[in-house]
């Protein structure tokens, strides 16, 4: 495991610019996630690193060795790709082997079959090693695809969205063992998703990624509380952010320039003797939680809460935010620091 | 033709077939089978009929089988008095025995080994150097920034929009000025040419189907290219390359325009001497009915051995995009 | 608009039962969604009711007229394939209009129509350009223009592709649900998401391998699972289910699990089984100071406004869902407490819950 810079990479695509000035250091053994929309340059990024992409400008530094122009091969990296990620001639044990067969290291054969069932029982499919790789289901396919990159302990792994293609449940399952093999191995990661849920969960740092740039980087409490402007105040949360005037809602504190408030859904407050009257577009039930969509005039506001309330489209209802929640935003999209101190966010709802 | 789908009038509503239909559709599926069957078949039993069961009006659909077609297509024969086979004593072995009850005897063995060697050589020769040759160039084409590659792939399948015959004289006149005519090599060479356009296109589809993950994960994990291409991208491409080569052997195995141009004796194939097997008062119909039937023997082995590859690398493409 | 009423349906394709003796009713003007895992027989039972394929047996009444037997075309019901498939070759009005002119209406009336629908869906400004250029919400709605420019009297709806964002997902569910809430129009939707299910149906017909285990609206089914399989696929995380002690008599209230006891909504009902199963909710875990079962943190998962908690206890691994103000780290060791009101008892032969308080009392909260 190494430590891992990335100075001011730029790479274009003919006329698209994919990646833009990006710096970012990563620590040795710190889980970084990569969160932005298709098209932010994630990808793009993780293959500058790996060298699969040869950045037009900026330099890569792994454990303080420039590694800007050497290949992918002597770079000592491990990459896990979203999807076909196994060779399907192979068996689960040859897939595993493949990069310890490599030439360029030549392990014993002993060794191998040692690490490969090391590997195997850490991930827990031993029982499968002897499998065609398309044998197996998503998930352990996708275990497989990760034990790969751990038969090696490369300076970093670089992940490219490896749970995306599995279902919810299996997604929750393999996040909690990957965070757990992580932290158990000491292990630098990249990696990148789309999946706010998979961000929060798996970084020690989140870097939000917006057409090519690096908006923010923290972590997720930081960035989830205190982003630094609307693009990665949307980011994260769902419902996403609400987003109006503000004078749409009667909000205290309005530092001058405001030009937009960002309200989380669960910090809106239903029922309030005082607030202002708002009336009930529809009413979903997630069944641990409620989202409300309602309307005032022009606006729509989605809200969230913990308990059924009984509402139901066409319901009046009077509405208030909860005090000093609101997030203030100039006309630039930036945040303006409130001068209270930051607030402290308890949970909005009986969870 | 009828098909085995009930009629609808909604844009979205399609219904299964019905079993009627269905068994509608298997009848002329069977019948077209059976009527594409018979040509093979009046082949296949012709070639066990004796000459003059062969040319019988109305033609005979039962006789009595003989391999004199096989053993005619295999010898040349003379014909004597019937002292003379008298004089040679009992006949040493079954063809002998067959030969002598038409009053002939066996003056040496045909030349029909000889083709069909020839085009055993020529036709798997050629066959694997365009599949070599379109491979690594299909690969080419589909990993690499080729300057003005849509340009050359034209141009590469163009070459396949000329009838070759337009080219005959040329080609023979080429041939003969570089020594090439009448050798295996220059077959090989001339079949290559042009097999290898269609295995380039083909290829180039199927080698587009395999993900580059799979190569990127191999050259991260140390590999160079070569061994990735080696190790990752054959094994993958096997049922495509498969499909490929029975496409190449078919055209080079059946070819018989340059052959009969540009072949008369040593290099000959099979397909212009077949015709030509003259008996006794003109065409000696059960050894051309032999030789064809041999003659159809190894594209029909070579198929069904890789039948399951073909029909993986024939409906490939059609099914994924 | 109609009613759709589905009674005993049954297909098998031959030793394969798709689906099995199904009976349900989908009411005049309601939002009723199909859920279960890929194979459940939910895509097969809506291509029963779009005329698509015939049952094996059974019946399939459209406002109250038998319609088994005919053709999809006959029906009157618009089945939308995929929402997002849209002819790339014609702009977005003669893509809404194609069912028309299919159906060779009078010109003034296509067009009548489909700007209509247009109007509708807020898409009227689009109606002259190629569907190439739309965004993917506007694609979307021309998709959807095109299914109800018919006014069919049903839309049955396939599962759309899979393979969107998140984030366009959430929008597209929105934005239907809305349509539907202004349309009205009777709607019969496909999807093996539970969270999509959940956030627009009025009703949701759980199946799994070819049998309709509950029709109930969306917080009865997250309430008052009737299955365990019912259970275990709505919510997420999934219901932590523990094995406890059965032969429980009607009027208990109480469980024993793994030596402690637990107390449970008064049962109505006798499990007669040596065993039980206690199905819990993650948010019906409550990290204390004192509770009847111990464990130690696994992981801790950030989640915005809320935390994910694993916790690794002697009757096995259990998620907790607690509010972020709760510290814990992995390993530490923890006390469990339960919401008794909303616990769930199943039994294991049957895997149907047992009838309690918890069926019958509301428990809100």
């Amino acid at each position: 495991m190494a430590e891992v810079r990335l100075h001011d990479l730029t790479k274009r695509f003919a006329q698209t610019v994919a990646v833009s000035d990006l710096s970012l250091d990563i620590a040795d053994g710190e889980f970084v996630v990569l969160l932005g929309p298709t098209g932010a340059g994630k990808t793009t990024t993780l293959r500058l690193v790996a060298g699969l992409e040869k950045p037009d400008s900026g330099r890569i530094e792994i454990a303080g060795h420039d590694v800007t122009a050497l290949a992918p091969a002597e770079r000592d990296v491990s990459f896990v790709f979203q999807q076909y990620s196994l060779y399907p001639h192979y068996t689960v044990y040859q897939n595993l082997a493949f990069p310890l067969r490599a030439p360029a290291r030549r392990w014993a054969t002993a060794d191998i079959d040692r690490r490969v069932r090391e590997v195997a029982a850490l991930l827990r499919i031993e029982s499968k090693l002897d499998n065609r790789a398309t044998q197996l289901s998503g998930g352990e396919m996708q275990r497989v695809a990760i034990g790969r990159a751990l038969v090696r302990t490369p300076a970093i792994y670089l992940m490219d969205e490896p749970l995306s293609s599995l279902d919810a449940k299996l997604r929750e399952d393999l996040r909690i063992e990957l965070k757990r093999i992580q932290r158990d191995l000491g292990a630098t990661i990249l990696f990148v998703t789309h999946d706010q849920i998979e961000a929060m969960t798996l970084a020690d740092r989140i870097g939000v990624l917006s057409t090519g740039r690096l908006i923010q980087i923290g972590p997720p409490r930081t960035i989830y509380e205190r982003p630094d402007n609307l693009y990665v105040a949307r980011r994260l949360g769902s419902p996403q952010i609400n987003v109006v005037a503000p004078d749409a809602l009667p909000l205290a504190d309005v530092p001058a320039g405001a030009h937009s408030a960002g309200i989380r859904p669960e910090d809106i407050l239903l029922h309030c003797d005082d607030g202002i009257p708002a009336e009930v577009l529809s009413v979903e039930h997630l069944g641990v939680e409620t989202v409300i969509l309602l309307s005032l005039g022009e606006t729509h506001l989605h809200t969230l809460l913990g308990s059924h309330p009984p509402l139901a489209p066409g319901s009046q209802v009077r509405i208030a935010v909860r005090p000093g929640a609101a997030l203030f935003f100039d006309a630039a999209g930036n945040r303006i620091p409130s001068n209270l101190s930051e607030p402290t966010r308890e949970t909005a709802y009986g969870t | 033709m009828s098909s085995g789908r009930t009629g609808t009038t909604a844009a979205h509503s399609v219904v299964d077939a019905t079993s009627a239909g269905r068994r509608i559709a298997a009848v002329v599926v069977i019948a077209y089978a059976l009527i594409t069957m018979i040509p093979l078949v009046w082949i296949l039993l012709t070639s066990f009929k004796s000459p003059p069961d062969s040319i019988a009006y109305p033609p005979k659909v039962v006789f009595e089988p003989t391999l004199e077609g096989y053993v005619n297509l295999f010898t040349t024969r003379s014909r004597q008095t019937p002292e003379y086979i008298e004089s040679l004593g009992p006949p040493k072995t079954w063809y002998d025995a067959l030969v002598r009850k038409r009053n002939m005897v066996i003056t040496g063995p045909s030349r029909f080994a000889d083709r069909y060697m020839n085009s055993v050589v020529i036709g798997f020769g050629s066959t694997f150097l365009a599949v070599a040759l379109g491979t690594l160039a299909a690969y080419g084409f589909s990993r690499f920034r080729v300057p003005l590659k849509d340009d050359l792939l034209f141009f590469i399948l163009s070459t396949r929009m000329m009838p070759p015959i337009a080219v005959a004289i040329p080609i023979y006149l080429m041939y003969r000025t570089l020594g090439l005519s009448d050798t295996a090599l220059g077959m090989i060479i001339l079949y290559t040419a042009v097999n290898v356009s269609l295995a380039v296109w083909l290829l180039k589809g199927f080698i587009d189907e395999i993900p580059r993950e799979y190569e990127e994960a191999a050259v991260v994990d140390g590999y160079s290219r070569l061994q990735a291409f080696w190790k990752i991208v054959l094994p993958q491409a096997r049922a495509g390359i498969a499909a490929t080569a029975i496409f190449c052997l078919i055209f080079a195995w059946n070819e018989y325009a340059f052959a009969l141009l540009l072949t008369s004796g040593e290099a000959q194939t099979a397909p212009p001497f077949i015709p030509l097997i003259i008996g006794e008062g003109g065409l000696d119909w059960p050894a051309v009915a032999a030789g064809t039937t041999l003659f159809l023997l190894p594209i029909v082995i070579f198929t069904v051995l890789l039948r399951n590859q073909l029909l993986r690398g024939i409906t490939f493409g059609a099914v994924r995009k | 608009m109609a009613e759709i009423r589905v009674e005993n349906l049954h297909k098998s394709f031959g030793d394969f039962i798709a689906v099995r003796e199904s009976s349900f009713t989908v009411r005049d003007g309601e939002f009723f969604v199909m859920l279960g895992p890929s194979g459940c027989g939910k895509t097969t039972t809506l291509r029963m009711i779009a005329g698509l394929e015939l049952p094996t047996s059974g019946r399939i009444l459209l406002d109250g007229e038998d319609v088994t037997f005919r053709r999809g075309a006959e029906r009157d019901i618009a089945f939308v394939f995929q929402l997002f498939a849209l002819y790339p070759h014609m702009n977005v009005r003669q893509n809404i209009s194609f069912p028309l002119r299919i159906q060779r209406l009078p010109r003034r009336e296509v067009r009548r129509r489909t700007e209509e629908v247009a109007r509708l869906l807020r898409i009227d400004h689009l109606l002259d350009r190629p569907v190439g250029g739309l965004s993917s919400g506007d694609r979307q709605r021309v998709a959807l223009g095109r299914a109800i420019v018919r006014r069919a009297k049903a839309f049955p709806m396939g599962e759309p592709q899979g393979a969107l964002d998140a984030e366009f997902r959430e929008l597209m569910c929105e934005e239907l649900r809305l349509l539907h809430n202004r349309i009205g129009a009777t709607t019969i939707y496909v999807t093996h998401d539970q969270i999509e299910a959940m956030s627009m149906a009025d009703r949701i017909c759980v199946m799994d391998r070819g049998e309709v285990l509950q029709v109930a609206p969306p917080i009865e089914i997250y309430e008052r699972p009737a299955t365990r399989f019912v259970a275990g696929f709505i919510g997420s995380p999934a219901m932590n289910f523990l094995p406890a002690q059965g032969r429980l008599a009607p009027g208990a209230t109480e469980i024993r699990l793994n030596g402690a006891t637990v107390p449970i909504p008064r049962l109505h009902a006798a499990l007669d089984h040596p065993e039980a199963i206690l199905g819990v909710r993650p948010e019906h875990i409550h990290i204390a100071d004192d509770g009847p079962l111990r464990g130690s943190v696994y992981s801790v998962e950030y989640m915005g406004t809320r935390q994910l908690v694993t916790v690794d206890t002697g009757v096995g691994r259990l998620k907790v869902r607690a509010p972020n103000t709760v510290r814990v780290d992995d390993g530490d060791s923890v006390a469990l407490a339960f919401d008794t009101r909303r616990l769930i008892v199943f039994d294991p032969a049957s895997d149907l819950a047992v009838a309690s308080a918890a069926f019958t009392e509301t428990a809100d909260g």
